[in-house]
């Protein structure tokens, strides 16, 4: 019974090599889009530090690839469901796809942000030296990377505990939000240039959400279960 | 409650008996008339055993007839008779009908095949004995004798629009995607009809042979007209002495099939007239054999095709 | 920090055109007086499956049947314009129809093994084309039943009657009958439709593989069927004067998810009235 149970699972999986194929492209393409983002977040975030205005219009022309790729995943997800009839976990993972995908697009309209900030504020000094920015980009593309490979092997118990390390990038936040007020009291000129940095962190903080939506994701195809993942201890 | 409900509700008791009734005497009606049409197939079934089953031995199938009153007759004569002349029969109606019916098959409509479906249709309503005059004017005037020979060919057209008929209707009854299947390999018709819609056909094809030698197997009148009848017909005998004057295997054959031949039927129709018991009786078992004969045909033809059929579905 | 960004390439997403096989030009056919189809216009690529789909009655087997001249067969069925298989009309009285049968091999709704055994069944074609040597056709029926991926199902039973077998496999059996005469165009018409869900993914998955030789229409009633595997679909329709004719052609995906004629997307939505 055991052998007869396996040989039609074998032939099962021979017999949609094709969907298989296109499956797995798809989630490679996913893959190659969240790498993408990783490094479009990386770069920007780099460029306002270096105050490298070239690097960050690259980040800008950069982002309209993203796009490009996002409504080729789009796209492609849509041919597959028409064309091969996919049901249940199927289906869920390229609903999944699509929703990840679209996360991770505006993930790459935040990095674009951050070089538009990285622009507007060329011609003036940074109103401190960048450290808990980076930080909080590091720990953010740290999750993101995570996320998206637990996506792709479907580990749940992976996907089910990022989210709580959303914590650390929020105490980040405050801390930087924090600092820039007191530059803001202290000095109400650098209202500006406190409140471009401010926007930046805003985006990274944003960014740090968003990779919870795509554990949720990972949470749903592999289980079919939609809730949302527990985030933030922390009130604002 | 709708107004059905309430009607039938109200007369549930008395329509139910009342259905009840009509279906066990109707029940009752087609199972007596059923056993009433049993009645006369078992009775003739019964007789002939009965009667046929005292006299029959060994002697009976492997000695010729012998003058009355001396024991250990036989009937030889007449089974091999009826060998010769069903087995001639065959031979002259199988290839003719079986193309016949490929043509009738394939071309339905066109003049011949109308020509041909309307002669088989008056073919199968001809009285055997016209049938057995026109092999008597054709064949045995013109040969100057009565011979096996006419026999089969009488047969044979009796034969014809039944074995005609059934290959047809076989040969509709093969798939057409099958045809198209060979075709579409790149097979010409012939070889497509030869090589797949025969074997597919072939079982309903024997079955209608069977069926039309079974009906020939009994013929009397066309070969009173035809095979005469012949006592002494011997296959044994004229091979013996065909092989001792030094006859080819066809001048063997052209003597067995050209001299007049008895059969079965015959012979039962010949005893069953003389007044002596004796042969009376013997005609009885004459009876027997020829029954028994059309049995043996029909089973094994049966037993045949199911284990074909069999071994093509596996 | 450099990051090479290709255009973003699905290999599945669009089949490249790769070259015509088969050209339908101008083609109507005719029973007797009757206009079954017309202005039929088309171009099979090669290498590539082409389904044909549409409502039924629209002339979908018709149409395919005229690529192998199987409409021969039809008493009253005539045929004008053109069909070009690698260039050549197909449809000119001068053609031999058996060279084009044995170029364009055939395979039907219902499966229908001769009533042979599984070897002789496959060894039928090469026979017909004078191959008789015992080892010859053993290496041609081999060939042909692992191309259809019947062979290791069937290796021990090759004498065994094609009927024997399960309706997916007489299907595949015939399939492995069309390739023993080395077909270039294979035209399935409604292969699956006789066949249960299993049996019918085992018969897509190999026409997947079959297309990496092969040129392969189909004629299919079941549009998930078309859209999984299939990478050309052309939608036909009748007329007012119940004529059939092609209402789109196209990228398979194209007519799946933006199709251009409304019939058509009402037709694969299943609107059509």
């Amino acid at each position: 019974m055991g052998i007869i149970g396996k040989q039609s699972l074998g032939a099962t999986v021979q017999m949609r090599k094709t969907f298989e194929t296109e499956i797995q492209q798809l989630k490679d393409e996913m893959l190659l889009l969240g790498s993408m983002v990783e490094q479009q977040i990386l770069g920007s975030v780099d460029a306002l530090k270096k105050r490298d205005t070239d690097a960050s219009r690259r980040i800008q022309e950069t982002d309209l690839q993203v796009n490009a790729r996002r409504y080729a995943i789009e796209e492609q997800v849509m041919i597959v469901i028409a064309t091969q009839q996919p049901m249940a976990h199927d289906l869920r993972l390229l609903a999944s796809i699509l929703e990840v995908s679209g996360e991770l697009e505006r993930m790459g309209d935040y990095a674009k942000g951050i070089a538009t900030v990285s622009i507007r504020m060329a011609d003036q000094p940074l109103l401190k030296p960048l450290i808990d920015i980076p930080r909080m980009a590091e720990k953010g593309v740290d999750m993101l990377h995570r996320a998206l490979t637990a996506f792709t092997i479907e580990d749940v118990e992976t996907a089910r505990s990022i989210p709580a390390e959303d914590d650390e990038v929020d105490e980040l936040y405050i801390q930087i939000y924090n600092e820039l007020m007191m530059f803001v009291v202290q000095d109400p000129k650098t209202i500006e240039r406190a409140n471009w940095l401010l926007w930046v962190a805003h985006n990274l903080e944003r960014l740090a959400d968003r990779v919870s939506n795509i554990c949720e994701r990972t949470v749903f195809t592999a289980t079919g279960e939609m809730k949302e993942l527990e985030q933030t201890k922390i009130k604002r | 409650m709708s107004l059905f409900s309430e009607l039938m509700d109200r007369n549930r008791v008395k329509r139910t008996r009342q259905r009840k009734t009509a279906n066990a005497g109707m029940l009752t009606l087609t199972g007596l008339l059923t056993a009433l049409a049993l009645v006369p197939l078992f009775w003739i079934i019964g007789y002939v055993v009965i009667q046929g089953g005292k006299n029959i031995n060994l002697d009976f199938f492997i000695n010729l007839p012998r003058p009355l009153g001396i024991s250990g007759g036989g009937v030889l004569s007449a089974i091999e008779g009826t060998l010769v002349v069903t087995l001639l029969a065959a031979v002259f109606a199988i290839p003719p009908g079986v193309l016949a019916a490929f043509y009738a098959a394939r071309s339905p409509n066109t003049p011949l095949g109308v020509a041909l479906r309307f002669s088989t249709d008056v073919l199968a309503g001809v009285p055997s004995i016209v049938v057995g005059l026109f092999a008597y004017t054709l064949l045995v005037v013109p040969m100057k004798h009565y011979s096996g020979l006419a026999g089969g060919a009488a047969l044979a057209v009796l034969m014809l629009p039944t074995i005609i008929r059934t290959t047809e209707e076989m040969l509709k009854l093969v798939p057409a995607s099958l045809r198209e299947a060979s075709l579409g390999l790149g097979a010409p018709e012939w070889k497509t009809s030869l090589r797949v819609l025969l074997p597919a056909a072939s079982s309903g094809i024997i079955t209608g042979f069977l069926l039309a030698l079974a009906r020939a197997v009994g013929e009397t009148a066309p070969l009173l007209m035809t095979a005469l009848g012949n006592e002494r017909f011997d296959i044994k005998q004229i091979i013996t002495s065909g092989v001792q004057s030094h006859l080819s295997v066809f001048q063997i054959i052209g003597h067995i099939i050209n001299a007049p031949v008895d059969s079965l039927p015959l012979t039962l129709w010949k005893y069953a007239q003389q007044p002596y018991p004796e042969r009376v009786a013997q005609a009885w078992t004459v009876a027997l054999v020829l029954m028994l004969f059309v049995l043996i045909v029909n089973v094994s033809a049966r037993v045949w095709i199911q284990s074909r059929t069999r071994r093509m579905k596996g | 920090m450099k990051m090479e960004i290709s255009e973003s390439v699905f290999q599945t997403a669009v089949a490249r055109e790769s070259g015509a096989k088969v050209e339908v030009i101008n083609l109507a056919v005719y029973y007797g007086n009757f206009r079954a189809l017309k202005d039929i216009n088309l171009t099979v690529q090669e290498k590539r499956i082409t389904a044909i789909i549409g409502p039924s009655g629209c002339g979908k087997s018709t149409l395919l049947r005229s690529f192998n001249r199987m409409n021969d067969l039809t008493p009253g069925c005539r045929m004008e314009g053109e069909v070009r298989l690698d260039g050549e009309n197909v449809l000119l009285s001068s053609m031999d129809v058996v060279s084009v049968r044995r170029r364009v091999g055939m395979v039907f709704q219902r499966p229908n093994p001769f009533p042979k055994s599984i070897f002789d069944n496959v060894a039928y074609g090469p026979r017909l084309y004078g191959i008789h040597r015992k080892s010859d056709l053993e290496a041609i029926v081999e060939n042909s039943l692992k191309a259809s991926a019947l062979w290791n199902e069937v290796k021990d039973k090759l004498n065994q009657s094609g009927l024997s077998i399960s309706g997916g496999q007489q299907q595949r059996l015939c399939i492995a009958r069309a390739l023993a005469v080395e077909p270039e165009v294979i035209l399935m018409d409604e292969p699956a439709s006789a066949l249960d869900p299993i049996s019918t993914l085992k018969i897509e998955e190999l026409m997947q593989e079959l297309k990496k030789d092969y040129t392969i229409v189909i004629v299919t009633h079941n549009m998930q069927q078309a859209a999984r595997v299939s990478d050309y679909t052309a939608m036909m329709m009748i007329d007012d004067a119940r004529a059939g004719h092609l209402i789109e052609f196209d990228h398979t995906n194209t007519i799946f998810t933006r199709p251009k004629d409304k019939r058509t997307e009402d037709y694969v939505t299943g609107r059509f009235g």
